[in-house]
């Protein structure tokens, strides 16, 4: 009860902070998006450089999230303390499941498809909209979902270089040793977490063909 | 137009650099309004010669026409679009229903949306498919024939003079493969197009060719009416490919590919 009576008085800091969390993570995963699912087109158009990217982003995902914020912040441009940093480091991490998906999705339609539309005369950039994006959009749509409840959840430690967010809570609540501040920014960060999951599959089952 | 309406004059195709060639110098002409069978085994190099007439094979040495124009200098775009192509996996796109699967190429072409439902709903008629029942279903919820026959509607489209059909009949049953080769007989009489047909089975292509081309290991060893393909074979290869179709009242298809290497010169 102390909890819950603790959290309604600060739900002014807590609303305003979990406004900067889905700041961070929508940024960043349409930065993300922006980069991943073209880049993961075009790797099924030269299939020979499919294996160095999509290793440079599983490389990526290994690099622990905390090391990556810190390795980031000298760098010239994307670099120095602040939101930009974190954007940057969250897109990085959000690349590998759009970048691998996207591929997939492609990889994955039907041959007997591609071979006719081919044989009923599309161009190369017909049969990439009129049949692979299409067919392959379900899987990228789950490549976005799984990215974004996992930035989500990193966005947290952004915190850590002043990018703001609900982790400001849980770093605060760590170093006062208060688990009523720990739980003010976990709590909210796993609700978002959820709605995010269910809107997102949601969203995959509306554009999806294989209903 | 007078002259052939495809032509293959020495063509060769080898897929990779110390293969058996694939196609090995073959040449034949199929004149406008003929049907014309490629029968072989898996592997004889039918597909790859069908495929080189609509230019999704480049041959590696010899000519081929398509009315009269060597296919290098057609744009392989308008090559294809006026030449329907109808594959055994059929390749419906499965996010759209069977009219829009069937509008796809005239949808391509720019044709008026009013044209393009009247063309669809016209075709899926004419392949025995009632419009109002089948148009705004999905193809997963049609059976094996079905699908085949909204291939068929889709390669008609827009009216080609040319089509290619790979193992049309393929993958379906003995009971289906019957029928809708009956009413391909039908639908032959009515279209005049100029039809390539690639098979493995005998006895289909007995009944539909007007011609037959008998292809083993990349090569044409006969082309000729079903009547000389029978009567006078023109080596042991061919005359046993028939024979055995006969003795086995037509049930018998073309025997498996030998070992490779061996398969020429040894008839």
């Amino acid at each position: 009860m102390d909890t819950l009576r603790f959290l309604l008085e600060r739900r002014g800091d807590i609303a305003q902070m979990t406004l900067e969390h889905v700041f961070l993570v929508a940024v960043s995963i349409a930065l993300a998006v922006a980069i991943g699912v073209p880049l993961g087109i075009l790797l099924t158009r030269r299939p020979s450089l499919a294996s160095p990217v999509i290793g440079f982003a599983n490389v990526m995902q290994t690099i622990p999230s905390l090391a990556l914020f810190g390795f980031l912040i000298p760098v010239p441009l994307i670099g120095g303390i602040g939101n930009r940093t974190a954007i940057v480091a969250l897109a990085l991490y959000a690349l590998l499941p759009l970048l691998r998906n996207t591929y997939a999705g492609i990889q994955s339609v039907d041959p007997s498809v591609v071979e006719a539309g081919r044989g009923m005369g599309m161009t190369d950039l017909q049969r990439l909209r009129l049949i692979e994006i299409p067919l392959a959009l379900p899987t990228v749509l789950a490549g976005v979902r799984i990215s974004t409840v996992n930035a989500i959840g990193l966005a947290t430690i952004a915190a850590a270089i002043g990018a703001g967010g609900l982790g400001t809570l849980i770093f605060r609540g760590l170093s006062m040793v208060d688990s009523r501040l720990i739980l003010a920014g976990a709590v909210p960060a796993a609700v978002l977490a959820l709605v995010a999951d269910g809107l997102l599959g949601r969203f995959e089952k509306r554009f999806g063909w294989d209903r | 137009m007078s002259g052939p309406a495809v032509e293959l004059r020495n063509v060769s195709k080898k897929f990779g650099a110390n293969a058996r060639p694939v196609m090995d110098r073959v040449s034949f002409r199929i004149e406008p309004g003929e049907t014309v069978v490629l029968l072989g085994s898996s592997g004889a190099g039918k597909t790859t010669t069908l495929r080189t007439i609509n230019r999704l094979v480049e041959p590696d040495d010899g000519e081929v026409e398509v009315e009269g124009r060597e296919v290098r200098s057609w744009d392989p775009i308008r090559l294809r679009r006026r030449t329907g192509y109808v594959i055994q996996d059929v390749g419906l796109l499965p996010h759209l229903s069977i009219a829009e699967n069937v509008e796809l190429v005239p949808k391509l072409e720019g044709w008026s949306p009013e044209r393009r439902n009247e063309r669809a709903r016209e075709l899926l008629a004419f392949v025995g498919l009632a419009p109002e029942r089948f148009a705004s279903k999905r193809p997963k919820e049609l059976s094996g024939g079905e699908r085949q026959r909204v291939g068929v509607a889709r390669a008609l489209a827009v009216d080609p003079p040319l089509l290619l059909m790979d193992e049309p009949f393929g993958a379906l049953d003995a009971v289906n493969r019957r029928r809708m080769q009956d009413e391909f007989l039908e639908m032959k009489q009515k279209l005049g197009k100029t039809i390539v047909i690639v098979t493995h089975d005998v006895p289909e292509a007995m009944k539909l060719g007007d011609r037959i081309g008998v292809m083993h290991a990349g090569r044409l060893l006969q082309m000729g009416p079903p009547s000389e393909i029978l009567g006078r074979p023109a080596n042991d290869f061919v005359a046993e490919l028939v024979q055995s179709a006969e003795a086995d009242g037509g049930a018998r298809r073309v025997p498996p590919p030998r070992a490779r290497g061996e398969g020429r010169g040894e008839h």
